[in-house]
């Protein structure tokens, strides 16, 4: 299972960024061509991430790149330059509908099948940034097997419902959803970024929320950040010697052919054991809580 | 390819370089590279821009490249950013670009 707590945000036009960044160690790096990119910059942009996809110090972390919509003159480019480097998954903004996921992987199919790339090797995530997305949640995330994961954008989608960011009530119905579409379809679910990188204390307010909801992580604007999410999302000392128990009580039981798991005279099944051993991949990833 | 038209890509941030393109009334190409790290990695930036400029089958143009210290990547794509843009190439072929 692949943790992905961290998504760093890059922005593609900045060639000392795409050249440091790997060492923040975030679970996944975002090269964005998209909105951090202004329009007379696209085509140098999409060269510096095409040639920073190859570099083999990106060799051992996850890469993305977050796409131009393929309904701007930008899009189809950012496609054939990102799938032939090599990237380990698409992000796409503003999606509203599976339809939109199916025109992409069409796309995504045809230039694998171009470049000798393995058929199905270019994994896809949806961004989700209008009502219109939130209502389709479902659908966009179960709509191809090479997604792995949705996110909420939260500044299109405030914009799109008419309101403003706040205390986090205005994105609840938004953030429920998508996680619920992400549950259902077995994929990881993204929360949006929190803009305001001096102010630690509201990110990791926010930190709590999205994890007490069930996001696997979150979208992030500054490397500062990732040491306080992967801190905050690493299991405490009590959850790790309780996790130790659950999984070694779980492996006795397999031994001695009983169905049913024990332990402390409660019993444990499957759901339990499953949480046990990701709270133990987590500790292993991220040491315990400080 | 020929340089048609004066044209920039990159900045003067560390870590990154600007390259200025310029046409010449004759096939030749004429580059120049100032590095603030041309003793120690000099000659691997010549071969990484000459090699650039070959792949793209520069043929006529003046490249000049002011170095901040840019990974080989960052030189790559500039050089590859300011040439298409001053050859004025809209449609790429990206299997000749890697």
């Amino acid at each position: 299972m692949k943790l992905r707590r961290s998504m760093l945000f890059l922005p593609g036009a900045n060639a000392a960024m795409l050249s440091t960044a790997f060492v923040f160690k975030p679970d996944s790096i975002m090269f964005d061509l998209e909105d951090a990119v202004s329009l007379r910059e696209k085509d140098a942009a999409r060269l510096l991430v095409f040639h920073a996809l190859q570099n083999p110090v990106y060799r051992d972390i996850e890469t993305v790149v977050r796409i131009n919509p393929l309904n701007t003159p930008f899009g189809l480019a950012d496609l054939e330059a990102v799938v032939r480097a090599g990237v380990d998954i698409v992000r796409l903004p503003k999606t509203d509908s599976a339809a939109d996921v199916h025109e992409l992987e069409a796309e995504v199919e045809r230039i694998e099948k171009a470049c000798g790339r393995e058929v199905g090797s270019t994994k896809l995530m949806a961004a989700i940034e209008s009502a219109s997305g939130v209502v389709n949640a479902l659908s966009i995330a179960t709509s191809s097997q090479r997604m792995i994961g949705i996110a909420l954008a939260g500044f299109d989608y405030v914009m799109d419902m008419q309101t403003e960011r706040g205390d986090g009530t205005e994105l609840f119905y938004a953030r429920c959803a998508v996680l619920h579409a992400a549950r259902v379809a077995g994929i990881d679910a993204f929360d949006v970024v929190y803009s305001d990188v001096n102010d630690e204390e509201g990110f990791l307010k926010e930190v709590e929320l999205i994890k007490k909801l069930g996001f696997n992580g979150k979208s992030l604007i500054n490397p500062r950040q990732i040491e306080l999410l992967h801190n905050a999302y690493a299991p405490t000392e009590e959850d790790v010697d309780y996790a130790h128990r659950v999984v070694a009580a779980a492996e006795k039981a397999e031994r001695e052919g009983l169905g049913v798991v024990a332990l402390n005279g409660k019993m444990i099944d499957a759901p339990i054991v499953n949480h046990a051993k990701r709270v133990l991949q987590k500790a292993q990833a991220s040491g315990v809580r400080k | 390819m020929k340089i048609i038209k004066e044209a920039l890509a990159g900045t003067l941030e560390s870590s990154d370089l600007l390259v200025k393109v310029t046409p010449l009334p004759e096939d030749r190409v004429d580059v120049v590279i100032q590095s603030e790290v041309m003793h120690q990695f000099g000659e691997q930036i010549r071969q990484v821009v000459l090699a650039t400029l070959q792949q793209l089958g520069l043929i006529s143009g003046q490249v000049v490249i002011e170095d901040k210290g840019a990974l080989d990547c960052a030189i790559r794509a500039r050089v590859q950013a300011a040439i298409l843009r001053g050859a004025a190439v809209d449609q790429l072929d990206w299997s000749k670009l890697s």
